[in-house]
């Protein structure tokens, strides 16, 4: 008797606890993005930071993907309220001089922020190579799934959304990815 | 004649200000009474219904109608356009999916691992009535033998 209610309580609990042990090896904070693999969505975006003369683009150009095809394009999202931004900030900028002249594109665009803001943050951390962007409503970083700053975006030359870094932009692994995208690229012919 | 004056007494009445082209503004609670929703409140109550079954990416278990982070109410906002645009809510909830994966609908689609999430409640319901059958059963049964003893 004792053996058959043992039995029942086993094939009761068993199930439970292999389903909570199952959850334990899975990291809830952890969002797949399904957008890797996938056309990049298209965006026009305002200039609001310039960013140096040789890299960046006039304050109120319109950046446009449609326009960057070919190019590898670096897509940093950021604010001026995300501390973990400022970590990347100097990597970046100093990835993106190493590419200059070669078919690389980066753009920083704005997250729930002001331009204002945004522009008295880079000019407090001494400057940002590439220009920067406005997203009105949020709409572009919608379009990219994005749940939080930072987050980069690496774009391949034919339009596909190639990586995507969560969290603060290691410069050697920015500077991995652009050069195994232009490698990629140059051997399928790609300017 | 009579009539013809009953139906401009009603048509003032009922068109008001609009027929005489006066705008008069609303009273604060207008909305909450009037017994008829106009388009706005039909669109933002199925904007809400459609918010409610889409997580917010930078909360716990929050959806993005209740909220109040800056990225879930552009999210609202966004479905609040496409559903205006003339998107089906199945077609907005694509959308998100096609964007941030099936992880941002609050209650996973009842397919493949996700039927744990509806099949365990009820195996545990089950389960549970059936103990609870058997221990009256048991009960019931040691009362009427002790009844039925001398």
């Amino acid at each position: 008797m004792n053996w058959r209610r043992a039995a029942i309580a086993a094939s009761l609990t068993i199930p439970v606890v292999a389903l909570f042990a199952y959850g334990l090896t899975r990291d809830p904070r952890e969002i797949p993005s399904p957008l890797p693999g996938n056309p990049a969505p298209p965006f026009a975006l305002t200039v609001f930071a310039p960013g140096e003369p040789s890299l960046g683009r006039p304050i109120g150009d319109t950046i446009r993907l449609a326009d960057l095809r070919g190019r590898v394009v670096v897509l940093n999202f950021w604010a001026s309220w995300c501390l973990a931004c400022r970590d990347e900030h100097a990597g970046l900028s100093e990835v993106a001089r190493l590419y200059a002249g070669k078919p690389v594109t980066f753009v920083g665009s704005l997250y729930q922020d002001t331009p204002e803001a945004g522009t008295a943050w880079i000019a407090e951390l001494g400057g940002q190579s590439y220009a920067s962007v406005q997203d009105p409503d949020t709409r572009t970083a919608i379009d990219y799934g994005l749940y939080g700053v930072p987050e980069t975006f690496f774009v391949s030359p034919d339009g596909q959304i190639a990586r995507k870094i969560t969290g603060p932009a290691e410069p050697a692994v920015v500077r991995h990815v652009i050069d195994s995208l232009l490698a990629s690229a140059s051997a399928a012919g790609t300017p | 004649m009579r009539y013809a004056v009953l139906c401009a007494a009603l048509a003032l009445l009922v068109g008001g200000g609009e027929l005489l082209g006066q705008s008069t503004p609303s009273p604060p609670n207008a909305r909450a009474t009037n017994p008829t929703p106009g388009p706005d409140s039909i669109l933002e109550a199925r904007t809400s219904a459609v918010a409610a079954q889409l997580r917010c990416p930078v909360c716990q278990g929050l959806s993005i109608q209740d909220s109040p982070s800056g990225l879930a109410q552009s999210m609202r906002a966004l479905v609040r356009d496409q559903l205006a645009e003339g998107r089906t809510p199945d077609e907005v909830k694509a959308y998100f999916v096609s964007k941030y994966g099936e992880w941002i609908l609050l209650a996973p689609k009842p397919r493949g691992f996700n039927l744990v999430a509806y099949l365990v409640p009820v195996f545990v319901v089950a389960a549970g009535a059936t103990i609870i059958a058997l221990a009256v059963r048991r009960w019931t049964g040691a009362t009427g033998r002790a009844d039925a003893a001398p």
